[in-house]
């Protein structure tokens, strides 16, 4: 086994290094903590903390890549496979390996479509994998499916139950509506999971794709895509905008103008064609290249990374225009006005007296464009300026499945199946990110 | 407010320029011509005369900004930046990969393009006003709480999926109106209806929520307040007072985006098959026809620009208090 860092990857750790980081310095911050208490005193913010730690949970498992090791011929070095899999491939390995000819409904034990069978002529042939434990007694797959359900029922009730005894035994917010909404949310999530988990060892339970892949696999591959997508764009972008839009509002004049200039042009560009104009030159480059990757992975993660680049260049105008307005104000404060008095430097003043005081406004910016980035990957993915198609994305399951609502009967599990986990990722972003707003900016309105 | 106005357009030259720069370097010095041919060539197997060959059809053979075999002023103008470039001001776009003129072919898609987005400008603003409306006079009621929730479940479904569940439901399970394509004069109105509803239905989320954001600010202001005082019914407040002056953020906020109409929406326009603006950007990316492309940035940016000069002005209009000088 040989550990393959994709550059997404470090820097999804390094942002969630950052978060962790983030926390503890705002501990001890009296103004940030009192915020914090406000967003965990609120029950949907909280319910919706839940859902998206589930997510990041996946998204992280999904983002510790190696390539396995081949099976050693003779005593030469060790190869290694092209393919680079991730700790969630591991851990899902059945979904990953047990692929079908072609579509199969959720839960169905033959393939969708029929087929000439070696001389019983044209019916729908047996999955290879889906309920094959049934042997011929198809019969029985009802009461197997239940039976999967209730102990899947069973099993994700007997894990909630720790968790609750966990909390009321230290008596971690006790008696509060939020802690009980954390409860909650996890009981209902737990209660899908282990039906689907139950039954997904026996069957497809969303159903299978064009290809044969399992659909719930690959909702599941959808999400690291989703969360990179809409966290790296604000990281990228971060830098510049803060750097410049301190620059613009502390330091004024010429440096101000050519700030605004620069980002008056990149606004007046409509966001979609710019973002067309350099996805197209940038497939230009890659395609042009194909010997800086060593790996198609390692491909497909070099064009989702310029992907978020270049969102974050046409994103992050709003922001800096932001910072800039806010410095303006800031740069009057009598605190500030007294550090220049005392003769401290320009740069330490925009160190140690502004950008502190701005940190809301970019925590703010970064939980608000969450949602929108993760919306906004399916679309592209759609026009086909989004990820590489082999990157398996929201935007990617949907542009495969949006033909088949055509067929008769349709196919829509996989439609569904993508809606159903966008939707909860997106809603439960928004949920958290007016949560974090209300409390943290000082001007919001109830 | 004249001078004022030829001052606003002599700032919006630079930004113009700007923008120009700005593609020039993305389509001709991130990559070279010859990287752009042997893309489209396919990489492998491509010979050096057929790269010469693509580049003269599209006059990708010039320097990129001096030519120094050219006699006199033909030095600067026989350059791709001038040619592609600096041409763009005088709406010369030259020609598409199929051979026709981009400049007409942009003039004709126009119509078919504002046939769906004037319609889904002016209802999708009636309806998110009326429906924020509604709201705030039901403030702080169960109506509110569910409403807003309503609104930020319906901004957290993909567009996508407000498109295809729109013509699954409606053209195939209904038969109501043909799934796609258009037809000019009234027989358009067929083909409207669907991505006019279509676009208002996934856009209301989000422009309710701001509209309510609105007026929930105004309606906590001293003149609100005289206004109550004095035996005014909530219905007129709402509508007299609180409307009235919350419009003013709202049409400003909106009068940037209707320059920008004429460019039509990409999704909706790909997905009914409208031979819009936007159907003709979606073709271009996906048969990278670069030409397209950079004129459409530069029709885009434009309009933009125009946008940003009708939002000043549409200030002094709507509220006297502003002064332009």
């Amino acid at each position: 086994m040989k550990i393959v860092p994709l550059w997404s990857d470090a820097l999804l750790i390094l942002l969630l290094a950052l978060v962790v980081a983030g926390a503890w310095w705002s501990r001890k911050q009296a103004h940030l903590k009192d915020a914090w208490r406000k967003v965990g005193a609120s029950g949907t913010a909280m319910a919706a903390a839940t859902v998206l730690a589930a997510f990041v949970v996946v998204g992280v498992l999904d983002s510790l890549h190696y390539r396995p090791a081949l099976p050693a011929k003779g005593d030469g070095p060790v190869q290694y496979s092209n393919e680079v899999l991730s700790v969630l491939d591991a851990l899902l390995l059945p979904l990953k390996s047990r692929s079908e000819k072609t579509y199969s409904a959720p839960l169905a034990t033959h393939l969708f479509a029929k087929e000439s069978l070696d001389g019983e002529g044209r019916d729908f042939p047996r999955l290879k994998h889906g309920g094959v434990h049934l042997g011929q007694d198809l019969a029985a797959q009802d009461g197997d499916i239940a039976m999967r359900v209730l102990t899947g029922l069973g099993l994700g009730v007997a894990l909630w139950l720790p968790l609750w005894f966990w909390v009321r035994k230290r008596k971690i917010g006790a008696g509060d509506t939020a802690m009980g909404s954390v409860l909650g949310t996890a009981f209902v999530m737990l209660l899908v999971a282990g039906p689907v988990a139950l039954l997904s060892a026996g069957y497809h339970v969303l159903g299978t794709d064009k290809v044969g892949q399992d659909v719930l696999y690959l909702t599941l591959k959808s999400i690291r895509t989703g969360l990179l997508i809409g966290t790296l764009t604000t990281l990228i972008m971060l830098p510049a905008a803060v750097l410049l839009g301190i620059l613009a509002g502390y330091v004024g004049g010429w440096v101000d103008d050519l700030i605004q200039y620069l980002y008056t042009v990149l606004n007046s560009i409509p966001g979609v064609l710019l973002i067309a104009a350099a996805v197209l030159m940038m497939q230009v480059i890659i395609d042009t290249h194909p010997e800086w990757f060593a790996t198609s992975a390692e491909r497909a993660d070099a064009r989702l990374l310029a992907l978020c680049l270049i969102l974050g260049v046409t994103s992050w105008t709003g922001l800096a225009r932001l910072l800039r307005g806010e410095t303006l104000k800031l740069r009057e404060m009598d605190y500030v006005q007294a550090a220049r008095a005392f003769g401290v430097g320009r740069l330490a003043i925009m160190l140690r007296h502004i950008l502190p005081n701005l940190m809301h406004i970019v925590l703010i910016a970064l939980v608000m464009d969450f949602s929108g980035l993760v919306l906004a990957e399916a679309v592209l993915s759609y026009v086909g300026i989004g990820v590489d198609p082999n990157t398996i994305s929201f935007g990617t399951m949907i542009n495969a499945a949006r033909m088949e609502l055509a067929r008769e009967p349709m196919v829509w599990w996989s439609l569904a199946a993508a809606f159903a986990f966008m939707f909860a990722l997106v809603l439960a972003a928004n949920l958290f990110a007016d949560a974090v707003r209300d409390a943290f900016d000082p001007r919001a309105v109830k | 407010m004249l001078a004022y106005i030829i001052r606003r357009l002599l700032y919006a030259l630079p930004i113009l320029i700007g923008v120009n720069l700005i593609t020039f370097a993305l389509f001709f010095v991130v990559n070279s011509p010859d990287d752009m041919a042997r893309m489209q060539l396919g990489v492998k197997r491509v010979t050096p005369e057929a790269i010469e060959k693509w580049k003269a059809e599209r006059g990708y053979d010039r320097p990129l900004l001096w030519n120094a075999q050219a006699p006199g002023v033909a030095a600067a103008t026989e350059t791709i930046f001038f040619q592609k470039s600096v041409k763009m001001f005088a709406f010369d776009f030259g020609r598409a990969d199929d051979g026709r003129d981009i400049a007409r072919e942009i003039a004709t898609r126009m119509a078919p393009s504002l046939a769906v987005a004037l319609p889904v400008f002016a209802l999708g603003l009636f309806a998110a006003v009326t429906f924020a409306l509604l709201l705030v006079y039901f403030r702080a009621s169960y109506l509110d709480f569910w409403g807003v929730v309503f609104c930020v479940a319906m901004m957290s479904v993909s567009g996508l999926f407000y498109i295809i569940g729109g013509q699954w439901l409606v053209s195939k399970v209904w038969h109501l109106v043909p799934i796609s394509g258009y037809a000019g004069g009234a027989d358009a109105a067929k083909f409207l209806v669907l991505p006019v509803i279509i676009s208002v239905i996934g856009g209301i989320g989000s422009s309710t929520r701001w509209y309510r954001t609105l007026f929930l600010e105004e309606i906590t202001k001293d003149y609100v307040r005289t206004a109550r005082a004095k035996g005014l019914s909530e219905r007129a407040v709402l509508f007299g007072h609180v409307l009235r002056n919350a419009l003013i953020p709202i049409l400003t906020g909106v009068v940037v985006l209707i320059p920008l109409l004429f460019m039509g929406s990409l999704l909706i326009e790909s997905f009914f098959g409208i031979p819009g603006l936007g159907s003709y950007t979606i073709d271009a990316i996906n048969a990278q026809d670069f030409a397209v492309v950079r004129a459409m940035v530069f029709i885009g940016s434009l309009l933009y620009i125009v946008g940003l000069l009708l939002t000043d002005i549409s200030y002094t209009l709507v509220d006297p208090r502003v002064r332009l000088q």
